[in-house]
């Protein structure tokens, strides 16, 4: 070990930047979430008055209460959005699913020098501002936008998608389709042809070799690539906030509601953790799925 | 690996009673017709016509590179050929997809199925045809004990020696009864011991079911185990088509001779042919060479002589003047503990290969490098080669 004194530094480091960057403002969101609202900036009570030494402490910790969490459960608003979420995130990634697939399986089928070029033109849209390519999104959905003006090019339209809930989906579908498509291409593009010249051996035609071969041996693929858009998608806040209407509700933007029009802290802060806690379960069920394919590579 | 008893195998002499190639009125299973095949400019294989009989163990033999793969991908459908027929049975089996041929490959990788345990792997082309689930169990269970993997079956590949997979690759390719198995480098991926036990196998499995078998192979030994007939390539095309001992024996060209086995050769000038007896002058040896006419070979024209090495005498004393007689010093030798190479330096300086079988256990050496050693062999161990 001592000849090697940087593994120790190496080893601590992402326990560290883990420490700094989750744990730490985890706690602070935690101990908001039990606290209660106050006419007082910062908005909140208890805080630790460091003054009265151990007792305010004492005073502090004895002041915290799950009361926040209690008006969740009692407000239909807070249980509305936090299903509407759910159902947000389930549906656009069903359709991820369906339109990524394709695309990912099209991709892996191309010889190996022009998959460089389709794989550069999935990641090419990260280059412009994420907000930037939402905002364009209002331009061509608006009533006026560029959408209509082709419709009624070919005597069709006008279509009122903005602010509904079917230009949430249009958001949500563009702006993750590679976070689909990645993982699947990967899978993909491993396979070994020589399984598929085997099925085809054993009586396969294309398209059965397709659902007894490929398909299930792209599944991993299909895990991570639903994971990685569902867990981020529940609490997507700028999708909704710009391209949705009054009344979609999700908690993303629940939780900037609470935080900044209402003043509320405490309230966003113990719906962020509810979310957190709903998300815990997709997250380790990733962290497996990664696990899985790393040992499998091996 | 428990040793089971081995049936009685039909190899090499036993089996020369097999030789179906010999009856002209026998239709033969496969016929490969001037069969060309091009990737871009290079052409893979070239103008192959080739006939295979029903329950033959066929091997195609080549250096990487020299199209028997491609001829195999061209049978089992994964290839089409650019000019040229191929068929099955009297069937023509142009324009038929790879999934509706009668015949079953064994691929090199075994391409198992990494998400289908041992026996889904085995049932997969018996679900293919349609067979009632009741018949699939009873053929898989068939199937592991004929390669011997009983207790395996609910193994997924990954968890398998690479031994086993290559038996669960066999097995899946044989399960769904093909008129014909095609075996590419299938034991190319195992380590020499399992190699050879799982040559004999093969030979037994294949006289067991009475399948015609199509390998192929880069390894001369292999096929000659193997194969009631060799085919040797080169380039795209065939150069020699025969049973294992005829190839070894009686090449017909230097490149045979030279891919199968060890060889010496000799260039010299054709003095003497009288039909049975063909003499070469050359430098090496002042009373030339004497070989068989296996072939006609005219005087005057420039020939090889080959010989093997095992078929070289070599004496520590001067043996009497005459043809196949060669002078030199031992410049190296390998102990291969069942032989003993030799390699002599005649005056010329060129080297000749003689190989000594060690009969008895070695004590003290009696040969040692810088000895002084004289070389000879019979007329009918030597072949003339024209190309």
């Amino acid at each position: 070990m001592s000849a090697r004194p940087r593994s120790g530094l190496a080893a601590v480091a992402p326990f560290l930047w883990l420490g700094v960057f989750f744990l730490f403002p985890f706690f602070l969101v935690a101990k908001l979430s039990l606290s209660d609202t106050a006419l007082a900036m910062p908005p909140y009570a208890p805080r630790v008055d460091w003054s009265a030494g151990f007792e305010g402490v004492r005073a502090f910790f004895a002041a915290l209460d799950f009361e926040t969490y209690a008006r969740l459960t009692s407000d239909s608003l807070y249980i509305a959005a936090y299903l509407s979420s759910l159902k947000f995130a389930a549906v656009a990634t069903s359709l991820l699913l369906i339109i990524g697939y394709p695309i990912a399986y099209g991709m892996s089928r191309f010889p190996p020098a022009q998959r460089q070029a389709l794989l550069m033109a999935v990641i090419l849209p990260f280059w412009t501002s994420f907000l930037i390519r939402v905002y364009a999104w209002i331009a061509v959905l608006k009533p006026q936008g560029l959408l209509n003006a082709a419709l009624a090019q070919v005597g069709l339209g006008p279509l009122n998608i903005l602010n509904t809930d079917t230009a949430v989906y249009i958001g949500l579908v563009y702006a993750y389709l590679p976070f689909m498509v990645l993982p699947l291409y990967a899978v993909l593009e491993k396979q070994d042809q020589s399984q598929l010249e085997a099925a085809a051996d054993l009586g396969c035609t294309p398209s059965q070799a397709f659902w007894r071969v490929t398909f299930p041996l792209s599944l991993p693929g299909v895990a991570a690539g639903a994971l990685l858009c569902f867990i981020p998608m529940v609490g997507e806040f700028v999708i909704p906030d710009l391209l949705g209407g009054s009344g979609t509700l999700m908690l993303g933007k629940t939780i900037w509601t609470e935080f900044f029009s209402n003043r509320d802290w405490p309230a966003a802060s113990a719906v962020a953790i509810v979310l957190l806690a709903t998300l815990v379960i997709p997250i380790l069920l990733y962290q497996r799925q990664q696990q899985k394919m790393i040992e499998a590579a091996q | 690996m428990t040793t089971t008893r081995r049936p009685r195998l039909n190899i090499g002499a036993v089996r020369s009673s097999f030789a179906p190639w010999t009856d002209p009125a026998l239709e033969p299973l496969v016929r490969f017709e001037g069969v060309t095949k091009r990737f871009g400019a290079e052409t893979a294989v070239n103008d192959v016509s080739l006939s295979i009989y029903e329950s033959e163990f066929f091997a195609l033999l080549g250096p990487s590179g020299c199209g028997k793969t491609t001829l195999m991908r061209l049978l089992a459908g994964f290839e089409t050929p650019d000019a040229g027929r191929i068929t099955l049975a009297g069937q023509d089996l142009a324009g038929m997809p790879p999934h509706q041929r009668p015949v079953n490959m064994m691929f090199q990788s075994y391409a198992l199925f990494p998400h289908l345990s041992v026996e889904q792997n085995i049932a997969f082309g018996l679900k293919q045809q349609g067979m009632p689930k009741g018949q699939i169990a009873d053929r898989v269970v068939e199937m592991l004990e004929l390669v011997r993997l009983g207790g395996l079956a609910r193994r997924k590949p990954h968890q398998l020696s690479g031994g086993q997979r290559q038996r669960v690759a066999l097995a899946r390719a044989i399960a769904p009864n093909p008129k014909m198995l095609l075996l590419d480098e299938p034991l190319a991926a195992l380590d020499k011991k399992l190699r050879e036990e799982t040559q004999f196998e093969l030979i037994a499995l294949q006289q067991r079911l009475g399948m015609t078998f199509l390998i192929v192979t880069h390894d001369q030994e292999e096929a000659m185990v193997t194969a009631d007939r060799i085919a040797v390539m080169r380039e795209g095309q065939i150069v020699q088509i025969g049973r294992p001992a005829e190839v070894y024996e009686t090449p017909n060209s230097r490149y045979v001779a030279d891919f199968i086995g060890d060889v010496n050769l000799f260039e010299g000038a054709v003095t003497a042919a009288d039909g049975k007896v063909v003499k070469m002058a050359t430098a090496d040896c002042p009373a030339g060479f004497e070989a068989l006419e296996d072939d006609a070979v005219s005087v005057g024209s420039t020939a090889w002589l080959g010989v093997r090495p095992e078929k070289i005498q070599l004496h520590l004393d001067p043996p009497k003047e005459g043809p196949n007689r060669l002078a030199g010093k031992v410049a190296d030798y390998g102990y291969l503990g069942d032989w003993t190479t030799y390699v002599v330096e005649l005056e010329s300086g060129r080297t000749v290969r003689a190989a000594r079988a060690n009969a008895s256990r070695l004590v003290a050496r009696p040969i040692a490098c810088d000895d002084a050693v004289w070389l000879t062999f019979a007329p009918d161990a030597a072949v003339v080669l024209t190309r």
